[in-house]
């Protein structure tokens, strides 16, 4: 995850032929793990209302704080509403915004590290704003721009997004201005190749193997900080159930009804851990030479 | 020439400050409607709205606005809470005791913990206390320290009752006290940063373990102890400083969690308790705050490189 884990791992072989760099990395044990359980938890995600669960935001005020049984296998939190059923549908949110986060996040600061990597005098405009989001701390970032504008799914997905993008324009302008160098790119703008062209063809498919690593890094982030920005209660509504805001509305009672907080926690951190795992295993098996570049400094 | 390279470092320095009061100045005015009627807040009467209005001078063009707001920012003023009407410093003046002592003990025993650990590893690479130190970072990341908070909290504080659950006593008034309400924020703290630190040691004592001199030095008899701190450690420092001053950003949202889970009265309360009230100047100037507190570190870690590496030469 870090930059710098695998520096000093010999450099494994690299692949006799580019274009089969993809079923390689499909059979490395870390990635097979981080796909399965990330799969599960997609599956039990889709199919929630078939998993044996009841309506997630039913009240029932007698059934309240109920610990773990037979009826409700994570038990019932201070409303009655039952833990299991809700923290199935949360998968629903915190994959969601895992996913669109990190999408949005590759996407605008791909078009960035481009933009700062290729136009010379756009290089350290761009950049010199890129470390000022990178030095406000994201979650802080995140906690205002939600408080700002009003907390709903978009703009929390917004909120995450934003103290995202420096680290993959960073990333991609690293990639841009090792690869403008290269003789091919060389020898195609000699050729008279235009700059949209020579962009599509030849830079941009260099940066496609640090952006899938990079992007299962920002997922596993944007899951993290949904769950910390509603358990601070400055995320989604109250009344959606996101793994993060079952476990805010168990705090009141938590030394009475533990599981409340427990069973997401668990979830999420398994969730994040799957992908982290993911990210490390694309990483070492796409190019080993990633490690040094790619990082997730949260 | 070193001091040209000082000089140049803290010129470097000002545009990311620039950037980061340009984006904090914008937060409140690219909110949807009228920021004075955010600030006044639901309850507040149309006089009430243009009085702030012209308090905070949001009728004269935005760039005077900027200037005059960074103006005021330069000579110490962050402002005006609007829930208690106090100066924004002082209230940060308030609160910062809590959050600089768990900062303080977290920094540490990380870096005691997570040094070693980092080392043996590399020095065993390949074995089981290597796994287990990588398998301990990856889970260390990936699971929410408000949950790792919980669980200390269930486990030792309310099953085992050995420690104080919540809550925070000043070290005015004693240091046992104080240090016992410390262990557990510290505890949650330290394990994603014990995580961070721990893989860049192993991946630097890896890389600096396979050079030449290391062979050299155990060729010619010195023990490994030795080898390990005077020769390798030593040479394999600068990356693993330059994370502890990054990892300074983890630090700061996981303060602000940890302070909300123990109930310590710092400024990560501070931050929570604005969010939730909407006190905008209070969330500015935390921002402001630590970001500048992220700058200034990592400035300082970067002139620490010219102590530590001699190699080092700007």
């Amino acid at each position: 995850m870090t930059a710098l884990d695998q520096a000093g791992a010999p450099p494994r072989p690299a692949p006799a032929r580019r274009d089969w760099a993809l079923p390689p990395a499909l059979r490395h044990p870390g990635v097979l793990f981080g796909l399965a359980v990330l799969a599960l938890v997609l599956v039990a995600a889709l199919a929630a209302p078939w998993l044996g669960t009841v309506d997630p935001v039913q009240l029932r005020p007698r059934l309240r704080l109920r610990p773990p049984s037979g009826a409700a296998w994570f038990g019932t939190d201070a409303f009655g509403r039952d833990v299991y059923s809700r923290v199935v549908y949360g998968a629903r949110v915190s994959l969601m915004i895992g996913f669109s986060v990190a999408a949005v996040a590759v996407a605008v600061g791909l078009a960035i590290g481009l933009v700062a990597g290729y136009v010379r005098f756009l290089d350290a405009v761009v950049m010199r704003v890129m470390d000022g989001v990178m030095a406000i701390p994201s979650i802080l970032l995140a906690i205002a721009l939600v408080t700002l504008s009003g907390a709903n799914l978009l703009t929390v997905i917004v909120a995450i997004t934003i103290p995202e993008i420096p680290r993959v324009a960073r990333l991609v302008r690293g990639v841009v201005l090792t690869v403008r160098e290269e003789p091919y790119v060389e020898a195609a703008i000699g050729a008279g190749t235009r700059l949209p062209l020579l962009l599509w063809r030849h830079i941009l498919p260099n940066t496609i193997a640090p952006l899938i690593v990079q992007g299962t890094y920002v997922c596993a982030s944007a899951i993290l900080t949904e769950a910390i920005l509603s358990f601070l209660g400055a995320g989604i509504p109250t009344e959606v159930p996101s793994w993060g805001n079952i476990m805010a509305e168990g705090r009141q009672a938590f030394q009475l009804a533990p599981w409340v907080i427990l069973f997401p926690g668990l979830c999420v951190a398994a969730t994040v851990l799957a992908v982290n795992i993911l990210g490390d295993g694309l990483r070492d098996s796409l190019d080993p030479r990633l490690a040094r570049r790619v990082g997730s400094l949260r | 020439m070193m001091s040209r390279f000082i000089a140049g470092r803290l010129a470097a320095t000002l545009p990311v400050m620039g950037v980061v009061a340009v984006i904090v100045f914008a937060l409140l005015r690219l909110a949807p409607g009228d920021p004075a009627a955010i600030l006044a807040g639901d309850a507040a009467t149309p006089e009430q709205i243009a009085a702030i209005r012209a308090r905070l001078g949001l009728d004269q063009p935005m760039l005077e606005q900027f200037g005059g707001w960074l103006w005021r920012l330069l000579h110490g003023d962050l402002g005006t809470s609007i829930i208690s009407n106090q100066p924004v410093a002082r209230l940060i003046g308030d609160r910062i005791e809590p959050t600089l002592a768990l900062a303080c003990t977290t920094i540490l025993f990380a870096v005691a913990v997570a040094v070693p650990l980092g080392v043996v590893a590399a020095w065993r690479h390949g074995t089981w206390v290597d796994r287990g130190v990588m398998a301990f970072s990856v889970i260390g990341f990936s699971v929410p320290v408000f949950v790792l908070g919980y669980l200390w909290i269930f486990g030792v504080a309310m099953n085992l009752r050995l420690l104080p659950v919540q809550g925070y006593v000043s070290l005015a008034q004693g240091f046992g006290p104080f240090i016992e309400r410390l262990i557990l924020p510290t505890l949650t703290l330290s394990v994603i940063y014990i995580a961070l630190i721990a893989r860049t040691t192993r991946a630097s004592m890896l890389e600096v373990l396979g050079e030449d001199y290391i062979r050299t030095a155990r060729a010619k008899g010195v023990r490994e102890p030795r080898v390990l701190t005077r020769h390798a450690l030593r040479n394999a420092a600068v990356p693993v400083i330059s994370v502890i001053g990054l990892g300074i950003a983890l630090l700061i949202s996981g303060v602000v969690v940890t302070e909300s889970v123990f109930n310590l009265p710092g400024l990560g309360r501070l931050t929570v308790d604005a969010v939730l009230a909407r006190d905008y100047p209070v969330i500015q100037g935390v921002i402001l705050l630590f970001s500048a507190l992220y700058v200034l570190v990592n400035l300082g870690i970067d002139l620490a490189y010219l102590l530590f590496d001699p190699r080092i030469r700007y």
